[in-house]
């Protein structure tokens, strides 16, 4: 990185117009920055010189908010972090007070969960196709991608009656029975998804503007990422096979076939490979579970008032978005006494100035949509 | 009278047509924009799954004087920190390019819109490019980081790509032999073919060429939504902002007008001299009354009443065009008038569809990066209109001075053009994966 450095320096002196740097802000408000986030830019011309994050604005303070709530209380509040993955931090949530109380959600509840959580991840997914692809000035993959995520709300909505914000889950297992036709509705989806999925690879896959513009935009090797903590499909598009459902399976993940893909490069063009594989997997379990959900109850042994000894406990799942973690500490009463939430989105972030520098204002907005960050868990 | 008087009435004598229809450009090409713009939003709608503006009028039918309206009423603002008066001015330059360019353009063989230039063709291109001139000074003056980035963008993209157009439209000169619009489509009427068969790789460029003229994606950088939030026109609100988007969309209008006239064989019918194919000549009114039956067929299906009504009106306007469009075949005096009103049709198909292709585009393909669209432009698409230019030139001295067959000389020299297009794609592809590995190695990537 040094060596960049001094380049850039040796370039802006060399310059013969004796041009200044321009320094663009972009952002807050700012049609492809996803949400409230705000980036300065340097700019040599077009080229980025160097980035930095300006974040914040969508701060709640979710993690002191914790401090003063019991623990079933706070569990709608980990909802509003990573609002269009609602369900997976529910699960990390609910799975982390689990532990803390050593206790265990029954086997259906797990598949159920497993099933919820992995359309999420589809529909997470979707949200940051459809966007990405409209920041590269691709319109339309955008409707289809809603088009497809809508028919998965309405399984939440029918479930929970929700669509957004869910709180599915609750401490110990789950509050609702699977509705009566809630298998039949998820292989819908499944069955037509495979058809769908093949509309967004028509649409970008071989396309060349698409691979122009995303083909070594952003790369960020393995060593780069695991020094960042980069996580997710990110991680996984540099080419190192971790994904913590596979590494430490968490709900009832162990019960079921998939593979974890990983790119080469490193780069938005692998990265979107890895998120394209990872929805037809998330496809493959859901198909996988709905094929036998096991019957009984579907609450654990927890009691109406959440009491766990002192104590602390982190535990972390595989969020659509990277490594999403809860480090919950009790002091024995009914309010957790601290809860740290290693958000994804939040370190991934980190990696932006790293990745664009050098790469051309139309970059920027690729390689913010291939972090695939929601502003809502950058800030907490 | 007075002298003065007499004056303006002799100046009035003299110039009334081009006053009248300088009038009407200005009158009724905003409101046709608004349409294209309500078409734009239809096909869009349709593309991804939705219905697009459906409340304003039946099927949205009035959104465009909705959005004037809007447009019009709006807070007007000027940026602190602009230059006042040439922001004031830029927008109007677009516009006056724009609708100016459209003067001198034909839209039948007896329906010209304001005047028969000997140098049409060339005033038409001339003028229009005149209109980015509108967009750097906007750019500029709005004293907007955004605005300069486009209006930067905007200048680079049109040196770059108006050669390439400007090269193409050279081989249909070639071809032709003359600069006036009527003469050329006369030409094409002599060659018994359209010139984008003889000339394909040329309407190709020009089709390209286009889309970055006029700003349309997967081109259109200077306005880049989701980069550049938009671009030029990001300080612009209200009216100006409807001046900038008039101008586009007039645009438009002009560069299809300009390829159907070049390329397309303007007004003349499919396969104009083929006399076993003259009941072709009915096809216009046949084809407006099938879509006036559309429209009763689903005039039934409308949930609302007036959504009915709406829809037999239609239908009954389209069968009084058709019927419009019949009554010379009915009264042998009024036979000199077919061509002319089936000239108008042929030629408003073939723009819409030209424009049609260009939304098409839009809907379908993500954006250049601004390298990219350079590299385009000056490694591809420049060196083969130069090609091509000089390809169709041998053509025909191999038909003039050998007596080659005209079609031979055209493949083969349209061969050779192919193959030299291939090599420059490959050419090109090799120095972005030599640039690509080259950044691999070090991490200022895409450097120089």
């Amino acid at each position: 990185m040094a060596d960049t450095v001094d380049q850039d320096a040796t370039h802006s002196n060399d310059t013969l117009l004796g041009a200044d740097e321009l320094i663009l802000n972009m952002g807050p408000q700012h049609p492809s920055t996803h949400g409230v986030l705000r980036v300065k830019l340097k700019l040599d011309g077009e080229r980025v010189r160097g980035a930095e994050c300006v974040i914040g604005y969508l701060h709640r303070g979710v993690e002191k908010i914790a401090e003063n709530r019991t623990y079933q209380q706070f569990a709608p509040y980990v909802d509003r972090m990573d609002y269009v993955a609602a369900i997976s931090n529910g699960l990390g949530y609910c799975e982390a007070v689990e532990k803390l109380l050593n206790v265990e959600a029954p086997i259906r509840a797990k598949v159920i969960r497993t099933i919820l959580t992995e359309l999420q991840r589809i529909a997470s997914h979707l949200v940051w196709l459809g966007t990405h692809a409209l920041d590269i000035g691709a319109l339309t993959p955008l409707f289809y991608c809603f088009r497809e995520r809508e028919e998965i709300l309405k399984i939440f909505e029918k479930y929970c009656g929700a669509r957004l914000t869910t709180h599915a889950f609750r401490i110990g297992g789950l509050q609702y029975e699977a509705y009566d036709d809630f298998e039949k509705d998820v292989e819908r989806f499944c069955k037509d998804f495979e058809r769908r999925i093949q509309e967004y690879v028509d649409l970008l896959t071989g396309n060349s503007i698409w691979i122009g513009r995303t083909r070594n935009v952003g790369v960020l090797n393995a060593a780069d990422c695991i020094a960042l903590g980069a996580t997710g499909p990110i991680l996984r598009a540099a080419g190192v096979k971790w994904d913590l459902r596979k590494a430490q399976p968490y709900a009832a993940y162990d019960r079921y076939q998939f593979e974890i893909p990983t790119g080469t490069n490193g780069d938005t063009y692998d990265r979107y490979m890895v998120r394209m594989e990872e929805m037809r997997q998330s496809r493959l379990i859901c198909l996988q579970a709905i094929e036998n959900i096991p019957e009984g109850p579907i609450f654990g042994k927890v009691g109406k008032v959440i009491k766990p000894a002192p104590g602390e406990i982190y535990h972390s799942i595989e969020a659509p978005k990277g490594i999403l973690g809860y480090y919950v500490v009790s002091d024995g009463t009914v309010q957790p006494y601290r809860v740290r939430i290693r958000p994804p989105s939040f370190i991934n972030l980190q990696a932006l100035d790293k990745m664009i520098r050098g790469h051309l204002v139309a970059d920027v907005v690729a390689v913010i949509g291939t972090l695939d960050i929601v502003l809502g868990e950058v800030d907490r | 009278m007075s002298p003065a008087t007499q004056a303006v009435l002799h100046f009035l004598q003299t110039w009334w047509v081009e006053l009248v229809s300088g009038v009407v450009i200005v009158a009724v090409v905003p409101l046709i924009a608004g349409y294209v713009v309500l078409v734009e939003r239809k096909l869009m709608a349709d593309m991804q799954a939705r219905l697009g503006p459906m409340r304003v009028g039946p099927h949205g039918l009035l959104q465009p004087i909705a959005d004037a309206v809007k447009l019009l009423i709006k807070e007007d603002i000027v940026p602190q920190d602009a230059d006042s008066f040439i922001f004031w001015f830029a927008p109007v330059i677009s516009m006056v390019a724009a609708l100016t360019s459209m003067g001198a353009l034909y839209f039948g063989p007896d329906f010209r819109v304001a005047q028969d230039i000997n140098i049409g063709i060339l005033f038409v291109i001339g003028v229009s490019s005149l209109g980015f001139l509108g967009i750097i000074l906007g750019g500029w003056a709005s004293n907007s980081h955004y605005s300069i980035i486009g209006a930067i963008r905007s200048t680079a993209q049109l040196v770059s790509y108006e050669t390439a157009g400007g090269l193409a439209i050279i081989c249909a000169l070639l071809l032709s032999g003359t600069l006036r619009i009527h003469a050329i489509v006369d030409a094409q009427s002599d060659h018994h073919v359209w010139f984008i068969f003889l000339a394909p790789v040329a309407f190709f460029t020009y089709l390209v060429a286009s889309i970055a003229e006029t700003n349309r994606a997967p081109f259109d950088l200077p306005e880049a939504e989701s980069e550049l939030v938009a671009g030029y026109m990001t300080e612009y609100s209200g009216f100006r902002w409807a001046l900038y988007f008039l101008g586009e969309y007039a645009n438009m209008i002009v560069v299809a007008s300009v390829a159907t006239t070049l390329f397309l064989g303007g007004w003349l019918r499919p396969f104009p001299n083929v006399h076993w194919l003259n009941w072709l000549d009915l096809l216009p009114a046949l084809f407006i009354a099938l879509v006036g039956i559309y429209c009763i067929y689903r005039a039934g299906k409308q949930p609302v009443k007036i959504q009915v009504w709406f829809m037999w009106a239609v239908a009954f306007a389209c069968f009084a065009v058709a019927l419009i469009f019949l009554v010379p075949w009915i009264f042998a005096s009024l036979k000199f008038a077919i061509l002319g009103l089936n000239g108008a049709f042929w030629f408003l198909l073939k723009v819409s569809a030209y424009i049609y292709v260009f939304m098409w585009l839009r809907f379908t393909l993500p954006r250049y990066r601004f390298d990219q669209l350079m590299h385009l432009g000056w490694y591809i698409l420049i060196p083969l209109a130069i090609v091509n230019v000089f390809s169709v030139g041998v053509a025909l001295l191999l038909e003039a001075e050998f007596g080659w067959n005209r079609w031979l000389a055209l493949i083969v020299t349209t061969a050779f053009t192919l193959a030299i297009a291939l090599f420059l794609v490959r050419s090109h592809d090799k120095r972005v994966a030599a640039a690509s590995s080259a950044s691999a190695a070090t991490s200022d990537s895409y450097a120089g």
